[in-house]
């Protein structure tokens, strides 16, 4: 039932008011700081809640004395580890050790990639079948092969597992009204934790290695899969469930034979997710000590060696597009009928094909060793080149860059933090409270300012204003970049489907990849992390903003053509107000892309929360890099709770929801 | 004609914060007023029908009438406030989940208005499936299956995926699924709203068709007039959740019992619903004209023998027994809606 909503008509007076109000008990003690007492200006040292104390006393308890029965928590946690350990060595010996004590070579290369190959042609076409063998050809070819087949078993053993999981999570939060509302807000606090969070208490009861990482991205996986499971088997039609119902189904048989086949596609756009995050966590987990392209990665950009970097960093991404390529194409793939009495081999193309592969390559490994491991004299670098671009940088934009990093950091970034500094804690919570107020009521108020209490109260509220100082100016300059960008490629559909492809391009890769140009370019500190932030985040506002004007209701369009609008006109009072909410959950997400971006360019020396973070990390204190994480995701979830509201007011409002 | 199939006594179904503690509140009997002042909303109100076996029963009503609710109320997809609803006698709002699920197995096949197919299964799949969920061997579900799909006219198709069917093809699925387990009541709710004008009058005779060879029970949901007089033995016609009149369609045309029943009959072209006998004048027994028409046929089908014939017609019914006669003034008071000169 639609409830109706009061249309009045308040003046400009009125209209401009209420914005006003929201922000005027801010801009009162703003104004006013230097007449404020200390205590309202900054948190006293006094009132800090231990919370990092408690966090880890829990953890030590947990480390040291909790028994489950004949086990302790810490032999629990290492059993599991020892656990994966065996699906990791059996998918490595396929994929590249091959089993030594049973005398079986590891698959050679133009098997994998001709599977690969085959794999891509049936769930899509022969395109991608070429995208697919070609890239891990480059692989065999460039000297990435062991690394990339490392990475690769990581992510194949852990997507399943964190695949599963999550599937369950997802469907018992369906059935169980009470679990949902439990796994709900924890999902969404997980979501918006900094990677190094999960890893800093793996470190602590796993330990660092190989297997520690692995579990690392199994767990940072799951919540996407969870989400997208409750997701699907809520979107399902009424009418399917009812038909399930009718036709005597029990409620087993209801969710085996009709819910989870009905929510097929949203389940295995999950499992993309869940592939993609075990990449982008694989290759952060390397700083606990997991092995393959991360490490690799991570190794060379701490010596600098760009070129290297980038050498790793196009394996990688390569290996981001072909997972994610796959993936995709697994969860577009529609079901089609097939022709009566036809052969064997075309009922089955792709088995033949498959085995096809098997036969010819291994009759290849058996005339030539060059087909099971491409020899070390033959393999190609591209780390020279990249060399050599990079010195080419450096001698003829040295000058401009010097600059252009210098103006950045005197007229925008200092000011900026000089200002974000100075604003006393209390008019913080007051702007948060009075928006959360104003757009949701009491709950929502109390809600977002208990985030930011949080924040306060943890004892690191500078750390934090300098978190959201980047953070602030990275979202202004990624709006100002990408709105007029989206709304240029909005204007034509070849425009908007370039747009779309290089924004699903762009954000299958890992994070930390976009960490390399900006090393290259400004080395490190701020203009660095900023353009790290800017590159990262400008992602999902071009694509909200794209997606926004090109779904403005084309009648409303044709009316405003028919009124005889300018295209301008049309921009400024059909288009863009009509997209305007869409354009903010935009921005809401440009504001969580750059706060995972944010932690993560710690490692290129910023001074925030993701500096102390990392240092959690160095001395494995767990409960200190999780309340710090927590810190974040609390920042990122006041922005997200604030904006999802006006823009889901604002929708109803247009009559869009 | 004996006991219904099945029957509804006093169904409520009421939405809200507390509907069961409402309605006893009211003596079970709350006015629309009561119920929308209490932020209530009724989608059944106090129901109650039989429907005889082999009879189809169409449920008309604008959207949001109540009309959905009610079938899924008498298929228990909803759970009714408060009322009987008698499936061959027994109560089916006490039966248990594992009975409603042997009822639904073998009793009951219910026709969705957007199909509600299966997307991954092929139709072979689909029509065989609450064969399948009920345990019968893959063999057996698959002749029975193909035999249902040859049936609705969709031989040759076994393989093909739902997406690849058009909507009248996918609703033919969605009807030979609902009769694979050979059910004796049938629900179809709407069942040709998501169609085309004309793939809606085919599927409609394709209907008839079927329910001469299969004469099962039916409760049929519709929001279109022309389509209830179709297809129904008797219509009921609902608003606000309540049943307005329950007639024949001869009956709510003629006779319409509020002005919301009359508003909705006056635009039926009544040349092609009314009968003879519906309109005639009795007379005394004596022996028929040669020219004598039959009691049961359509005012249309006697339109040239009215015009050119200028003495009243009689009337025989099926034995050729004279019932009645009609002349030319009341066969045009008929059409046009003018009350008959009494």
């Amino acid at each position: 039932m639609e409830r109706p909503t009061k249309v009045g008509a308040p003046g400009a007076l009125a209209r401009a008011a209420k914005p006003a109000l929201t922000v005027l008990p801010f801009l009162i003690l703003f104004l006013c700081a230097s007449l404020l007492p200390d205590w309202m200006m900054k948190v006293p040292q006094a009132w800090t809640v231990p919370f990092i104390d408690w966090t880890n006393a829990v953890i030590d308890h947990l480390r040291e004395d909790a028994l489950f029965g004949l086990f302790s928590f810490r032999d629990f946690t290492r059993w599991i580890a020892e656990l994966i350990t065996w699906p990791l060595a059996l998918v490595e010996g396929l994929l590249v050790s091959g089993f030594p004590d049973f005398g079986i070579p590891a698959m050679p290369w133009v098997m994998t990639a001709g599977l690969c190959g085959v794999l891509g042609w049936a769930l899509r076409d022969w395109r991608l079948g070429t995208l697919a063998a070609g890239c891990v050809a480059y692989m065999a070819i460039f000297g990435k092969w062991e690394l990339s087949m490392i990475t690769l078993s990581v992510v194949l053993v852990a997507a399943p597992i964190a695949g599963s999981i999550g599937f369950l999570l997802g469907i018992m939060a369906v059935k169980k009204p009470w679990f949902e509302a439990v796994i709900v807000p924890l999902l969404n606090v997980l979501q918006s934790l900094p990677h190094f969070s999960y890893l800093i208490p793996i470190a602590v009861f796993i330990g660092v290695g190989h297997k520690a990482g692995t579990i690392a991205t199994i767990i940072f996986a799951i919540p996407p899969m969870a989400r997208l499971t409750i997701l699907g088997l809520k979107g399902i039609a009424e009418e399917i469930r009812e038909a399930g119902k009718m036709a005597g189904c029990t409620r087993f048989q209801m969710l085996w034979m009709v819910e989870i086949p009905a929510a097929r596609q949203a389940l295995l756009v999950g499992v993309n997710q869940v592939i993609m995050q075990c990449l982008a966590m694989v290759v952060i987990a390397s700083f606990v000590g997991a092995r393959g392209l991360g490490h690799d990665l991570l190794f060379r950009l701490q010596s600098l060696k760009i070129g290297q970097a980038l050498e790793s960093g196009v394996a990688i991404v390569l290996m981001a597009i072909v997972l994610d390529q796959l993936s995709r194409a697994a969860a577009e793939k529609q079901p089609s009928h097939l022709a009566d009495n036809v052969s064997w081999l075309a009922r089955f193309p792709f088995l033949s094909a498959a085995i096809a592969v098997c036969g010819v390559s291994l009759l290849l490994s058996a005339i030539t060793p060059y087909a099971s491991v491409w020899p070390d004299e033959l393999t190609l670098s591209t780390a020279p080149l990249w060399d050599g671009l990079v010195d080419w940088i450096t001698l003829y934009f040295f000058d401009p860059l010097q600059y252009f990093r210098d103006a950045m950091l005197l007229y925008v970034l200092i000011p900026v933090r000089g200002l974000f500094q100075q604003i006393p804690w209390t008019a913080m919570v007051a702007l948060v409270a009075v928006a959360g107020w104003s757009l949701g009521g009491v709950r929502l108020a109390l809600v977002v300012s208990g985030f930011v209490l949080f924040i306060a109260f943890a004892g690191f509220w500078e750390r934090s204003l300098i978190t959201a100082y980047m953070v602030a100016v990275a979202v202004m300059l990624c709006v100002l970049i990408g709105l007029p960008v989206g709304i240029w490629a909005s204007k034509t559909d070849r425009r908007a489907k370039m747009a779309k492809l290089w924004c699903d391009t762009f954000q299958t890769f890992p994070s930390f990849i976009y960490l390399i140009p900006v090393i290259m370019l400004f080395k490190v500190g701020d203009v660095a992390a900023i353009s790290a932030i800017i590159i990262y985040a400008m992602i999902p506002i071009i694509r909200y903003t794209v997606f926004g004007l090109r779904n403005v209701p084309q009648d409303i369009v044709e009316a405003g053509i028919t009124s005889g609008c300018t295209e301008r006109q049309l921009l400024w009072n059909i288009r863009l107000p009509l997209a305007f909410p869409e354009i903010m959950l935009g921005i809401n997400q440009t504001i969580m892309f750059a706060l995972f971006m944010v932690i993560i360019a710690a490692f290129i020396g910023t001074k925030d929360i993701g500096q102390e973070i990392f240092r959690a990390l160095t001395f494995n204190d767990a409960g200190k890099g999780l309340v710090l994480g927590l810190c974040v995701a609390f920042m990122g979830l006041t922005a997200d709770k604030l904006i999802t509201a006006w823009s889901a007011e604002r929708k109803s409002r247009l009559g869009l929801a | 004609m004996g006991d219904p199939k099945i029957a509804c006594r006093n169904l409520w179904k009421l939405y809200g914060p507390d509907p069961v503690g409402f309605l006893k509140r009211h003596d079970g009997r709350p006015s629309i007023e009561a119920i929308r002042a209490q932020g209530y909303i009724s989608a059944v109100r106090d129901v109650s029908f039989d429907v005889m076996p082999g009879e189809i029963l169409v449920v008309m009503g604008l959207s949001g009438s109540g009309k959905s609710t009610l079938l899924r109320c008498l298929s228990r997809l909803v759970q009714p406030t408060a009322g009987e609803v008698m499936f061959e006698g027994r109560d089916m709002l006490t039966a248990s989940d594992s009975e409603l699920i042997e009822l639904r197995r073998h009793k009951m096949g219910m026709v969705f208005q957007n199909f509600a197919l299966l997307p991954h299964r092929t139709v072979l799949e689909n029509v065989a499936f609450p064969l399948q969920v009920r345990g019968t061997a893959r063999q057996e579900r698959e002749s029975r299956a193909r035999d249902v799909i040859e049936l609705v006219g969709l031989k040759g198709r076994e393989g093909y995926y739902p997406r690849e069917l058009s909507g009248g093809q996918q609703q033919r699925v969605g009807i030979a699924r609902s009769l694979a387990v050979g059910p004796d009541l049938w629900f179809l709710d709407e069942p040709f709203s998501a169609l085309d004008p004309l793939i809606r009058k085919e599927m409609q005779d394709e209907f008839l068709r079927l329910q001469k060879v299969l004469n099962k029970t039916i409760v049929f949901i519709t929001h279109d007039f022309d389509e209830a007089i179709r297809v129904a033995d008797r219509i009921a016609i609902m608003k606000d959740g309540a049943i307005e009149q329950l007639g024949t369609a001869e009956q709510l045309v003629t006779r319409p019992a509020t002005p919301y029943v009359a508003k909705f009959t006056e635009n039926i072209p009544r040349d092609r619903l009314l009968s003879v006998r519906s309109v005639m004048a009795s007379t005394s027994p004596r022996k028929p004209a040669k020219d004598a028409i039959r009691a049961d046929a359509l005012l249309a089908s006697i339109a040239r023998q009215i015009v050119t014939t200028e003495r009243p017609i009689d009337v025989v019914d099926d034995e050729g027994i004279l019932v009645g006669t009609l002349d030319r003034g009341t066969y045009i008071d008929a059409l046009y809606d003018q009350e008959p000169a009494r």
